[in-house]
């Protein structure tokens, strides 16, 4: 179970604003979700299902990149070919 | 040391292999000196619905610094995401490796402070992208954002974390060197880019709170960083004060940290299995992957082949490329060229901030050649080897040392060339010669002194002060 304490951290972390009108609603949302995992939780691993992949691995071959106009086109704004992005320190 | 006083360092260092593509997918990794987000694509830039796909280079690579540094593969190990907001991470995540890192529990010798072998020890090696490079450009008007280049985004990282085993700053810095010239000598990693190397340090004294010092980017600011470090936590403790835990930052330039005051909550990455990516299972890999000779064996080869000392063994197989160029003119004399190599000839390239390949190794075995068969003094060596070096950072040709040698007219005077000076010398300095003969020695150096000055230091002072004593002591009878 999570409390709204809880959702209010996951907000933060997530950088979304949740009202505290929404905060309720919210809370037993998760709660609801945590639920249907304890659902699937009873569910016996079964021998059949997803094959278990591993090693899906790449070569190492260089394939062509964008171009800067190509690589920048979804930014809000550019300077020099740089893409802007609000400042940080 | 008081033992209230003991330092305790651990590090997590962060290196870019060199592969030929990014980690998650074929953009080229050799994006140095290119214009800005020209090296992206969708994957790289975590534009939406873009899948990462894994470079099997990157692995071996990674299995390959595992074996070196005697670390365990575990049977499975997977990536993860590591989850916060920064305008140098498209995806608002990392892919990295959290609970189950590609290999563990390994160890390093080095040499601590009193020169014994010490065993460092690695808690762990694990994969992961770099994130893009932020430039801060500087005016009133550009105050409110930053600048965005993606293409050191995904450049494969391997990330390696000590336990906290070095006792020193001094320590920590020889750890460093031990480790990239390990990584040199494996070919996965080029030392000599920008950044290609980042240190996190964990400092405390013993009994204290611990603190964790980024953003160290160079083999000096470790050193700078972790003394600062030491010299502030020891000031507070003196003064009776609480040491913060808290997670500071290095400011290379002014050769201090200070406290990021980071809120609490921004340490929580939420980390998570990645979803994209399946997991690894490459254990059994380990007994294909080829180790080359590495540093601490090449040494020892060094010593038993050439029959050179330990010190200068160590420092000739330090750098792989030093070790290369060794071997191409030990052949002319081992143990002159030891001497030559590790005494003289690094310490004039650094000081023209010059690298060991820009200057062939011929060049310099022709001026071993020249000092072992006599032809010129150890004195004129040292000028011959700066008139060439000179040369080689004007980026013109690399003159032959015989050349210079005959060009300079640095050719060992000999015999009875040196009659003519010795006598002018002795006429031009009667107080010294009547200093001699009235049993001052030391007058001898002086006059000695005064021929080498004027033969321009070719004469071997050894010959010369034999001859000049000679002359002295006819002149008495
Ligand atoms: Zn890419």
């Amino acid at each position: 179970m999570v409390n709204e304490s809880d959702v209010e951290g996951i907000a933060k972390l997530a950088d979304i604003s949740i009202s505290k009108e929404e905060l309720g609603a919210f809370t037993s949302r998760f709660n609801d979700i945590l639920e249907y995992f304890d659902i699937l939780d009873q569910v016996p691993p079964g021998e059949e299902g997803v094959p278990d992949l591993g090693n899906v691995l790449r070569e190492d071959v260089v394939t062509p990149s964008l171009s800067q106009e190509e690589a920048t086109a979804n930014a809000g704004g550019t300077e020099d070919g740089f893409i802007r992005a609000p400042r940080v320190m | 040391m008081d033992t209230d006083q003991q330092v305790i360092i651990g590090l997590e260092i962060h290196c870019q292999l060199n592969t030929k593509t990014k980690l998650f997918c074929g953009c080229s990794a050799e994006f140095q000196g290119a214009p800005p987000n020209t090296h992206c694509c969708p994957i790289c830039l975590g534009l939406p619905g873009a899948m990462p796909r894994l470079n099997k280079q990157a692995v071996i690579y990674a299995l390959k610094v595992a074996k070196a540094l005697n670390l365990e593969v575990p049977e499975y190990s997977e990536f993860s995401r590591k989850n916060y907001f920064y305008p140098d991470l498209p995806k608002a995540y990392q892919i990295s490796q959290y609970d189950k890192p590609i290999a563990e529990k390994g160890y390093l010798e080095i040499e601590n402070d009193e020169g014994h072998t010490k065993v460092v020890r690695i808690t762990r090696i694990h994969l992961e992208e770099d994130p893009g490079r932020l430039v801060h450009k500087t005016g009133r008007d550009r105050a409110g954002y930053s600048l965005v280049d993606y293409n050191r985004s995904s450049i494969p990282l391997i990330e390696i974390v000590t336990e906290p085993d070095l006792r020193s700053p001094k320590e920590a810095r020889r750890f460093l060197n031990k480790l990239r010239s390990t990584l040199e000598y494996l070919e996965v990693f080029d030392g000599e880019r920008e950044g290609a190397i980042r240190v996190d340090a964990n400092i405390s004294i013993k009994g204290h709170n611990r603190v964790e010092c980024k953003n160290i980017s160079s083999y000096k600011g470790v050193e700078k960083a972790l003394n600062f470090e030491i010299t502030r936590q020891r000031n507070l403790i003196r003064r009776g004060q609480y040491i913060t835990r808290e997670t500071r930052h290095f400011m290379e330039g002014r050769g201090i940290t200070t406290s990021s005051r980071s809120k609490e909550e921004e340490n929580d990455y939420r980390y998570f299995p990645e979803p994209d990516l399946r997991p690894l299972r490459v254990r059994s890999w380990l007994d294909g992957v080829e180790l080359p000779e590495l540093p601490d064996a090449r040494r020892d080869r060094f010593m038993r082949d050439y029959g050179i000392s330990v010190n200068h063994a160590r420092t000739l197989t330090g750098d792989l490329k030093v070790a290369d160029f060794y071997e191409q003119i030990a052949g002319v004399d081992p143990n002159l060229a030891a001497t030559w190599v590790a005494d003289i000839l690094l310490g004039e390239l650094n000081y023209r901030s010059m690298k060991i390949d820009e200057i062939p190794a011929i060049n310099i075995g022709d001026l071993i050649a020249l000092i072992r068969d006599d032809a010129i003094t150890d004195k004129s060596g040292v000028e011959v080897l700066r008139t060439m070096l000179d040369h080689c950072l004007n980026k013109e040709d690399c003159p032959m040392p015989a050349d210079i040698v005959a060009e300079a007219g640095l050719g060992k005077v000999k015999g009875g060339e040196f009659d003519a000076v010795i006598a002018s010398v002795v006429e031009a300095n009667p107080q010294a010669v009547s200093d001699y003969l009235a049993g001052k020695k030391g007058a001898l150096n002086f006059l000695v002194g005064q021929v080498m000055k004027e033969t321009r230091g070719r004469a071997d002072p050894k010959v010369l002060n034999a001859q000049m004593s000679t002359y002295l002591d006819a002149l008495e009878e």
